[in-house]
């Protein structure tokens, strides 16, 4: 399970984290909603390591993580899976090296172990026989499936999904959230993901929590979620996660 | 106050990488890509450069040295000159011009889309995967690219000095070899090194801390390229002042 605890976090003078503190249960499918630019990635970010806090404490399966480093960080990391907004694939390798590539490194196995590895979750993604191809020859969705079939390859036990669906049209959106349900159903693993793609994520997600003005305003389970009468939340969930933007 | 924290911050760059080049695993692929990469990818710039530098060289050599009368000395003088401080010192900013500036843009675009946080949420060390090869390719390429500036600048010389000029030919190299000793080939060789720890650090670094835009790449490059060319000068005079 992932505890956040106080968290706090400044860029410069900007403060994006005024103390979030949120758990995320463990096996399920959980979606941090909120503005663009509210911190959500940032906060993601501290989950795995990748940023420290200011002021805080993360906790993964018991280990506080926070002012972690070097091995002990990576000890950790071998839990996680990140997908990124991007997909973030290596763009001078192509798709099959990309989802090859965490086998490569952290597991002493023969290469056909790892071609079968590999056509496994291409398949399961969506992408049999698109193993040759470089990222650049791929399209914004193809991109995605490949960032997912690198992250699922080392069957984590958590998979970070920080806004899977930015950039691509709504067929296409869709069917990457079906894609991470399917698989989240399929393997178990613990999934938070970020996004505000409203009302979408309330129909794969098991819980949702919202990030406002630095802080977790609420965190329920889906179908509560969506009748909380909170003003800022229904704001929200009534313009589709762009409250943003005035019409 | 700020300078002194961006050096201190590039000194724990520099040691941190050396400490994951220490450990296993060894990325030698890795490396040797980055040596095709670094050096024999600049092999064709490196002759070019080479070459006419030999031969304005000889042909700026061989007028100042008439004059005294002294153009037997031309071979002494155009080897000397590259082997000592044209050869390492131009050949390392041409090096830093093609393949460091190629270095931070590489580093600095996988930055901004996120291949670096990859990585890192791969529990794979980028200064190890990514840092160190090309550290240890620049400090085997760089003396290797200076090596062939230095024999391809001799000729220079003796192209302008011999086949144009008619300076004889046993003179001219026998002049090379009455004059170049060791120590002058060690200092160079020192030299390169240096040079090539220079552009791999500095470059590597910049792209490393690249800010997230296309515009933060574009001034990471040139810094990268303008701050290791003046350091390799500086660092040059420093090291002649005390290999001499």
């Amino acid at each position: 399970m992932i505890k956040l605890v106080d968290i706090r976090k400044s860029f410069g003078k900007q403060q994006v984290l005024r103390g979030v503190t949120l758990e995320i249960p463990k096996g399920k499918l959980t979606t941090i909603i909120g503005q663009s630019g509210s911190g959500k990635s940032v906060l993601l970010k501290h989950m795995i390591g990748l940023l420290q806090p200011d002021q805080g404490e993360v906790w993964v399966d018991g280990v506080e993580i926070s002012r972690m480093q070097g091995r002990a960080l990576n000890d950790v990391r071998r839990k996680f899976a990140m997908l990124f907004q991007g997909a973030a694939l290596f763009d001078s390798m192509d798709v099959y090296d990309n989802v090859a590539f965490p086998l490569r490194e952290k597991l002493r196995i023969s290469e056909p172990e790892v071609k079968r590895r590999v056509d496994e979750k291409l398949d399961q993604v969506g992408l049999a026989r698109m193993g040759h191809k470089f990222p650049a020859e791929l399209s914004g969705g193809m991109k995605k499936r490949a960032g997912l079939a690198r992250a699922l390859v080392m069957e984590p036990e958590i998979i970070l999904f920080d806004e899977p669906t930015t950039g691509l049209d709504p067929l296409l959106a869709n069917s990457i959230h079906e894609l991470i349900l399917a698989m989240h159903r399929m393997f178990g693993f613990t999934a938070i993901m970020v996004s505000h793609e409203i009302p979408e994520v309330f129909a794969i997600s098991d819980w949702i929590a919202m990030l406002h003005e630095g802080i977790i305003v609420a965190m329920e389970p889906s179908a509560e979620f969506q009748r909380l009468s909170d003003p800022t939340i229904r704001e929200f969930i009534s313009v589709g996660g762009n409250a943003e933007v005035k019409r | 106050m700020a300078i002194v924290q961006e050096m201190g911050r590039m000194l724990i760059f520099l040691l941190s990488t050396f400490g994951w080049m220490a450990r296993p695993p060894f990325r030698i692929f890795q490396a040797v890509k980055q040596l095709h990469f670094i050096g024999f990818k600049s092999t064709f710039v490196i002759v070019l450069t080479a070459g006419f530098t030999g031969m304005v060289l000889g042909l700026q050599g061989y007028y100042t040295l008439r004059k005294y009368g002294s153009d037997a000395a031309l071979g002494a003088a155009v080897a000397l000159s590259i082997i000592r401080e044209l050869g390492p010192v131009l050949a390392s900013l041409m090096v830093t011009a093609r393949a460091g500036s190629a270095m931070t843009a590489e580093i600095g675009i996988m930055r901004i889309t996120e291949q670096i946080d990859a990585l890192d949420t791969m529990a794979v060390n980028p200064l190890q995967f990514l840092i160190a090869p090309k550290v240890v390719a620049s400090l085997i390429g760089v003396p290797l690219l200076v090596a062939l500036f230095d024999v391809v600048g001799i000729y220079g010389g003796y192209v302008v000095g011999v086949d144009l000029l008619n300076v004889n030919s046993g003179v001219y190299w026998n002049s090379v070899e009455t004059a170049v000793e060791w120590k002058d080939v060690y200092g160079g060789i020192w030299k390169s090194i240096s040079f090539g720890l220079i552009i791999s650090w500095v470059c590597c670094y910049k792209g490393y801390h690249t800010k997230m835009s296309a515009e933060g790449l574009g001034a990471a490059t040139t810094e990268a390229v303008v701050l290791s060319s003046v350091m390799i000068l500086v660092w040059d005079y420093f090291l002649t002042s005390v290999l001499l």
